[in-house]
């Protein structure tokens, strides 16, 4: 099981200048900021780019005013949604009919958040769940594939993924233990 | 959060799936641009002496150029130089 660093332990070493960390945060964060981008505001790719590299930037700049480090998550959904509105409000000069803010956006920052807390337990789970998992489901790849770039026999990634699923299951009842007393 | 049966946490999965590689990279090599990876870069494309410098002797050239010495800054360049 991978001992994962928290929130507020990695703000903490991107503060004190340590570029590893900084790329840790960035990885651990960018499937959320993107996902607000492309979900929750529905930006074209070229939009979101720049909504994605602006909300790091603004983040590195201002880590220093973060009062609770361990509040990087909402910091971060705070300003990439700040960002999008900007960047809708910018292209509606010459669409002024539509809408700025777009329906259900709290519902699917709601539902990204989940997926962020299935995704943290993913990256405690060991490396070759975290792999086969995040391959199979997150970026969509084939057993062919899967099994082409593990080395593995395609017939056996159906069991493997089954079993790592019962392991983050685990993992998250671990975290969660009403969810395991309610049959979860 | 309540149950967790395959089928809601292959859902959640699926939810979030990676942006573009090319988009992490850029932002998590935020801090080598704000010491100077750019600048370099776009200084060795167009200035051949400089950029012969860097790949016969990097960190020599940096700190001709008047770069801090930095293991980092230095492994970006030459990730830069070779792509």
């Amino acid at each position: 099981m991978q001992i994962v660093e928290s929130d507020a332990q990695l703000v903490a070493r991107c503060r004190g200048g340590d570029d590893d960390a900084w790329r840790e945060l960035v990885e651990r964060f960018s499937r959320y900021v993107f996902a607000i981008a492309v979900q929750a505001y529905r930006l074209p790719s070229s939009d979101a780019e720049d909504v994605f590299q602006e909300v790091f930037a603004r983040a590195y700049e201002n880590l220093s005013k973060l009062r609770d480090d361990s509040a990087i998550r909402p910091w971060l959904a705070q300003l990439t949604r700040r960002l999008c509105l900007d960047t809708i409000r910018a292209s509606a000069r010459t669409q002024p009919e539509e809408s700025v803010d777009p329906h259900g956006v709290d519902d699917t920052i709601a539902r990204l958040d989940e997926a962020l807390v299935v995704h943290e337990a993913l990256a405690t789970l060991p490396e070759n769940c975290r792999e086969i998992l995040d391959r199979f489901f997150a970026r969509d790849e084939s057993y062919r594939h899967i099994g082409e770039a593990l080395d593995l026999p395609a017939g056996t990634i159906a069991s493997r993924i089954s079993r790592c699923l019962l392991k983050l299951r685990g993992e998250l009842e671990g975290r969660n233990p009403a969810s395991a007393e309610s049959g979860g | 959060m309540s149950n967790y049966y395959e089928e809601t946490l292959s859902h959640l999965l699926r939810t979030l799936p990676a942006p573009p590689d090319a988009w992490v990279k850029a932002a998590q090599e935020i801090p080598l641009a704000r010491r100077g990876l750019d600048d370099i870069v776009e200084r060795a494309r167009a200035d051949q002496a400089f950029r012969d410098a860097l790949i016969a002797d990097l960190e020599s050239a940096l700190a001709d150029a008047g770069y801090e010495p930095d293991p980092a800054l230095a492994e970006a360049v030459r990730e830069r130089l070779s792509s």
